[in-house]
């Protein structure tokens, strides 16, 4: 919300409640940014720059754990050993098994640079969460459909490859012709946005509670009774930024989840 | 901003519409932090942990086998000592036994050597007992022939010799005696 806030502050710095003026609702306006410079016609904007910023923050971080490992770990890489193991094994070895010891890298990528695009959201600052732009969340399952689909036809082949998407076992044979359409729309289109959208939709929603709630409170702060309404206001946006805090960790932990599902539901055998 | 600028741009902006230069610029950066995790950084740490597992699980074993092999050691030494003992007790009770012999045939040897003297004592008495008897005999029977013959005159020496009437007459008087001594006891 950053810059945008703060030319609407400042545009309305005395906009209060009985002040005359009407409550300036955040809107779609807070995810429409002005470019920071325009390179050929292509603008690159401050979500581009705060993934940037996710992508080398992640990478720092496991350069200086994991760079040069020690057999005895130091605090640093003893962190980085317990978020890797938790990714690891809580999850991508969880869901597929042994098996998936292949993709654990991609999805402990995966978690730790959606988690700290997610977390950019209460940085001070940054204060977006980068997820909130679709197009993260979306090249993402891009990746993850890519990554499903051509796992579920090299291990199958192309009619098995469509068994395995569409036709699940143990169910009678009328149901099928319900049941073959609505697994096969499911599979091969719904997953993807759902991923994407999923993610998308939490951390938009987040955003905008916790700018409507900051704003609130800056207008409702009067010498009046609106001081009141404002720290209560107030007070929601902290507890909010706290929610949001464990809604960006669960948001990076379904995503891969879900990815490490598709994953396994690829790789199972064929009944 | 105006609000018909705001509507506007509402209008202009879909959030459901992902834009490319972002898609392009998301996929850049995840494929950025993949790359480095997955081909330098986390293959790095697995090796590590796989030698940190390797180590904790080698000294495992080593403990494990060091135990077994004090286990063993101590087994060797208790059976070593069991039969130290045993050997010691058999020792003793066969040393027991042979001074238990010896004992035996030292008494015996005594026993015998005890005899031996005694019966040879018994047999040189008997033997100092008859040439005594003997030579008193014949002191006697000289004496009493020589007494007779200076009584009588002449020698009775050769006759009385082969009557033998000193013989019997001394026979008697031993009998005597032997019945006074026998009276005696």
């Amino acid at each position: 919300m950053g810059a945008d806030v703060k030319t609407q502050l400042a545009s309305e710095a005395g906009c209060h409640l009985f002040s005359g003026c009407g409550f300036p609702a955040p809107g779609l306006n807070e995810f429409d940014f002005k470019p920071i410079f325009s390179v050929g016609g292509v603008d690159f904007n401050k979500p581009m720059l705060l993934s940037i910023l996710a992508a080398l923050l992640v990478v720092g971080f496991f350069w200086a754990a994991f760079a040069k490992p020690k057999l005895l770990p130091g605090k640093l890489q003893l962190v980085g050993e317990i978020g890797y193991d938790f990714v690891k094994r809580s999850i991508v070895l969880e869901t597929i098994g042994k098996k998936g010891e292949k993709y654990v890298p991609m999805l402990v990528s995966m978690f730790f640079f959606i988690w700290i695009m997610n977390i950019m959201s209460i940085i001070p600052f940054a204060q977006f969460p980068v997820t909130a732009a679709i197009a993260f969340p979306a090249g993402l399952a891009a990746v993850v459909w890519i990554t499903y689909m051509t796992l579920t036809f090299k291990k199958h082949g192309f009619v098995g490859g469509l068994k395995n998407l569409c036709w699940p076992s143990g169910i009678p044979g009328w149901v099928m012709f319900i049941l073959v359409p609505i697994e096969f729309f499911s599979n091969i289109f719904v997953r993807p946005f759902t991923l994407a959208v999923r993610a998308f939709a939490n951390m938009f929603a987040g955003h905008l509670l916790i700018v409507m709630f900051s704003i609130a409170s800056w207008y409702l702060l009067s010498p009046s009774l609106g001081a009141l309404y404002g720290s209560a206001s107030f007070v929601v946006a902290v507890a909010l930024t706290a929610f949001e805090l464990l809604v960006q960790f669960l948001q990076a932990y379904i995503f891969v989840m879900l990815a490490s599902s598709y994953i396994a539901g690829a790789l199972e055998e064929a009944h | 901003m105006s609000i018909v600028a705001q509507i506007a741009a509402e209008e202009k902006m879909n959030p459901l519409l992902p834009a490319t230069p972002e898609i392009i610029i998301g996929l850049l950066c995840f494929f950025i932090v993949f790359g480095l995790l997955g081909k330098k950084l986390l293959p790095s740490i697995e090796k590590v942990l796989s030698e940190r597992r390797d180590a904790i699980e080698g000294g495992m074993e080593r403990a494990q086998t060091a135990q077994a092999e004090a286990q063993a050691l101590l087994e060797q030494y208790r059976a070593e000592l069991a039969e130290a003992r045993h050997e010691a007790a058999r020792i003793t009770e066969h040393s027991r036994e042979q001074g238990a012999v010896l004992i035996a045939e030292m008494r015996e040897e005594g026993q015998r050597q005890r005899d031996a003297i005694v019966a040879a004592g018994h047999a040189q008495i008997e033997a100092d007992k008859k040439q005594a008897t003997a030579a008193l005999r014949q002191d006697v029977g000289s004496l009493a022939s020589q007494l007779a013959s200076r009584i009588v005159g002449e020698s009775l020496e050769d006759v009385a010799r082969q009557s033998g009437v000193i013989d019997r007459f001394l026979d008697d008087l031993e009998a005597k005696a032997a019945v006074a001594q026998g009276a005696a006891k």
